[in-house]
């Protein structure tokens, strides 16, 4: 193996079911449900009324004031989230040149929440075209721009190096820890706080995913209602939160005896270049995807012990990521366990990529391989192991994680213990 | 060694030309396309000029069924798109389709759009919401539909860092030909004119208040009150070098450095980051500062933007010691469209031999800068740098060297 190797040093989690990494870990590794009947405002005028919502004060985290009120709930999120990070990880980044420490942060919709509430201020209720710029607030342009959120990290922890948002629907959480492995690999940089954070719990998303039908109607038990691989499933459920890490070179973190969780081992992404939210059943490109983050890993895909898949819980993404697998692994896709977070967090778009590779790290971590919860009826046309209900015990030591999103972006990471090589 | 990224074909959409043609011929003679806001009536607005695109009809170019799903500034970008491929002579369907690649910057996405949906949610409720919201005004749309229209299953990608956001696409254009991408189209095009942009960009602080365009956006002036914003923007394709000679491409030129920093948090006393991208950039690109024959400013044109930025220029290059442009000076700062329009003007240059001018500015000698101003410069240009700034503190810069 050649080059500069990246690994994950420290890690924060913010997701629904209770905040930080040790709660997030303790929901998934007891197959826990955080859905629930939408609080943030009223849901009965809407197809879909369930959502993973965070119970949030960030003031008991550490942001002051004045924090609290310019920045959008998804930038709060990830400036928890990379300060946790930091910590975790024991860096102290004032003895790095700052010009060498960057941010990216993944989010698909940005200040959405923000934006909505402020709409409809400015426009006095959709009554207003020509909307009332004297009811603006001042950090309105920071919702319209969400490249404030990364501003808003590296103001947070020090960072001065290369530093931008990752936008790219569903994959943002994985393509932007990627890009900061490129950075990294590349000599751009030696450290980067990476991750993701979306807050889309807002009428607006949860109209556009009505219109669509994407999102699950099921509301009779909202603890049961996001269901990915099971039979009787039907659509996603919205979720919210963030996942931020400190990335590394795999030398420099051995020398500060730095404890690391995962070497991010390949990363690749694809498009489907067919269709802004459908997806093909053969799931060719990201199968593609997976494949080429298999070689940049130079790993087979007998190595992979854990697939976290993207289980969204739309029929559409659950077969078409089965025929991935499939398509990617050969017979091997049959051999390994299978599971959606999804099922427990619900789906954060932009956000969501990050979190599943924190959980990817955990299970390694943990040698525990987390569930899928609630998949009772099995898909005849989804036939591999996607670990029903209960977490299991199982030597895990490198994983993929695929994320797939509208757009048609189609991405795969590949963890992995950086001391295989030496085996 | 890495593989070298070359660009081969440019397109161009901005308020003082649609296409290359009409747009070097209008900037190389200063001529500007901000006026009075006519997308709607700007008057109880603080301020009521912008960059707008005139004559710019979607279905003239693009299919009947793309228009009800996508925001004026996707429209664009496809056509852009469109434009830059056959300026490059490629034909996508002729090429592998996992070889070819989309990555473009976003600032505020499809918000004229969006502006119309939260209407219809805000005023009629929300089973009104159009099924298109859940992508038409979301960042990744631009990269989304060109990959789709042209059939690029490659790597894409979306960055966002206000305007510096433009040159990050393009250096991540580069960082994956360099891992074996063929070819990736790139750039960014944006359409925020709406009033809903308008209002969220006015309380940004930065816009100019003055009503005659010829002294609206006066950057390095004594007089500088802040800028006009613009729609519009360019789209690139980059080649790896080798795929561009085997198939006898025309080459503009080579993306040659990059750098990018991010300012400390405001009022921490720290020094800005412009300075160390731009040294940066011309390390990573192996050039000496005597090397560079002309920059593209950001040219934000709020005083204490406007020092900093010379500040950096002159500690580099020394006080006067190289060509400064701003051209946006006649478009409006186009957020991320604005530094891929800068680079297609600097290989427009470089084709040319000629600098284009900064209109209306007098420069004020504080700045110590050798600003070209009111006629276009005659010049070999061999090398060219690139700057963008974006609020928040984001500085990129982004070095080209023209084709052998």
């Amino acid at each position: 193996m050649t080059g500069r190797r990246v690994v994950i040093t420290g890690m924060e989690v913010l997701a629904p079911g209770g905040i930080g990494t040790k709660n997030f870990w303790s929901l998934l590794s007891e197959g826990r449900t955080a859905t629930r009947g939408i609080t943030f405002f009223d849901p009965s005028p809407f197809r879909s009324r369930v959502a993973a919502e965070i119970d949030f004060d960030p003031e008991e985290h550490g942001l002051s004031p004045q924090e609290v009120r310019r920045m959008d709930r998804a930038a709060q999120f990830a400036v928890v989230a990379a300060r946790g990070a930091v910590a975790d990880s024991g860096i102290e980044l004032e003895e790095y040149d700052p010009y060498r420490v960057g941010v990216t942060i993944g989010s698909a919709v940005g200040a959405t929440m923000g934006l909505d509430q402020e709409y409809r201020i400015v426009s006095d209720g959709g009554r207003l075209d020509l909307v009332d710029h004297t009811y603006a607030v001042p950090h309105l342009y920071n919702y319209l721009v969400p490249s404030s959120f990364t501003a808003e990290v590296a103001w947070a922890v020090g960072a001065q190096g290369p530093s931008t948002v990752v936008s790219t629907g569903c994959t943002s959480g994985i393509d932007a820890v990627g890009y900061a492995v490129e950075l990294i690999r590349e000599g751009s940089v030696d450290v980067m706080v990476a991750g993701a954070s979306d807050a889309p719990i807002s009428p607006i998303t949860m109209a556009c995913f009505d219109a669509i039908k994407a999102t699950t109607p099921r509301h009779d038990r909202p603890e049961c209602a996001s269901r990915p691989f099971d039979g009787t499933r039907n659509g996603f459920v919205l979720g919210e939160g963030a996942a931020v890490f400190v990335l590394e070179e795999l030398g420099s973190a051995r020398r500060r005896g730095a404890h690391i969780y995962a070497e991010i081992a390949g990363y690749a992404t694809r498009s489907n270049a067919y269709h802004m939210t459908g997806l093909r059943p053969d799931g060719a490109e990201m199968a593609e995807a997976i494949r080429v983050a298999l070689d940049e890993a130079r790993m087979n895909p007998e190595e992979i012990d854990y697939i976290n898949a993207h289980g969204s819980g739309t029929k559409q993404n659950d077969r078409h990521e089965t025929a991935a697998f499939k398509r990617s692994l050969g017979e091997h896709a049959y051999r390994t366990p299978v599971s959606s977070i999804k099922s427990m967090v619900g789906h954060s778009l932009g956000a969501i990529g990050s979190i599943e590779i924190a959980a990817s790290a955990l299970a390694m971590e943990h040698n525990v391989v987390p569930p899928t919860a609630n998949l009772h009826t099995p898909d005849p046309e989804c036939d591999l192991d996607y670990v029903p209900l209960t977490a299991r015990d199982q030597i895990t030591d490198a994983v993929l994680t695929v994320g797939s999103g509208f757009g048609g972006f189609q991405s795969a990471m590949v963890l992995a213990r950086p001391e295989r090589s030496a085996a | 060694m890495s593989t070298t990224a070359v660009v081969t074909g440019l397109g161009v959409v901005s308020p003082n030309g649609l296409g290359i043609k009409d747009f070097w011929a209008a900037t190389k003679s200063g001529k500007s396309g901000i006026g009075r806001i006519t997308r709607f009536d700007p008057s109880p607005y603080p301020a009521r000029l912008a960059g707008e695109i005139p004559g710019f009809v979607a279905e003239d170019h693009l299919p009947n069924r793309l228009l009800p799903q996508t925001d004026r500034m996707t429209q664009l970008a496809l056509v852009a798109a469109d434009w830059a491929l056959a300026d490059a002579g490629v034909t996508p369907a002729e090429l592998p389709e996992f070889d070819m690649g989309v990555v473009t910057a976003s600032h505020s996405g499809g918000f004229e759009f969006g502006q119309g949906e939260l209407k219809k949610l805000w005023s009629l409720g929300s089973q009104h919401v159009s099924a298109y919201q859940s992508f038409a005004w979301f960042y990744a749309v631009n990269s989304g539909q060109i990959s789709i229209r042209n059939g690029m299953k490659g790597p894409s990608g979306v960055v966002v860092s206000d305007q510096a956001g433009g040159l990050d696409a393009i250096a991540q254009a580069r960082r994956q030909i360099r891992k074996g991408t063929a070819l990736i189209v790139s750039g960014g095009v944006e359409a925020p004119v709406c009033p809903w942009g308008w209002v969220a960009q006015l309380a940004g602080n930065r816009l100019s208040t003055s009503d005659e365009p010829a002294r609206a956006y006066l950057p390095f002036d004594a007089e500088a009150c802040g800028h006009v914003p613009g729609e519009g923007g360019a789209i690139l394709v980059l080649e790896a070098a080798e795929a561009a000679r085997r198939r006898g491409a025309k080459v503009y030129g080579e993306i040659a450095g990059y750098g990018a920093t991010i300012d400390p948090r405001p009022g921490s006393g720290g020094e800005p980051g412009l300075r160390r991208a731009l040294e940066t950039a011309l390390a990573d690109a192996g050039v000496r500062p005597g090397e560079v024959d002309v920059v593209f400013a950001d040219a934000a044109a709020i005083p204490e933007l406007d020092r900093a930025e010379a500040d950096a220029i002159n500690a580099v290059f020394g006080p006067g010691g190289v060509p400064v442009t701003a051209p946006k000076t006649m478009t409006g700062r186009l957020y991320s469209g604005a530094a891929p329009l800068d680079l297609a003007s600097a290989f427009l240059a470089m084709a040319d031999g000629l600098i284009p001018p900064t209109v209306n500015t007098e420069p004020s000698p504080e700045y110590g800068l050798d600003l070209v101003t009111a006629q276009p410069r005659p010049a070999e240009i061999r090398t060219a740098l690139v700057l963008a700034r974006g609020q928040g503190g984001f500085n990129s810069a982004l070095v080209v060297r023209a084709a052998d």
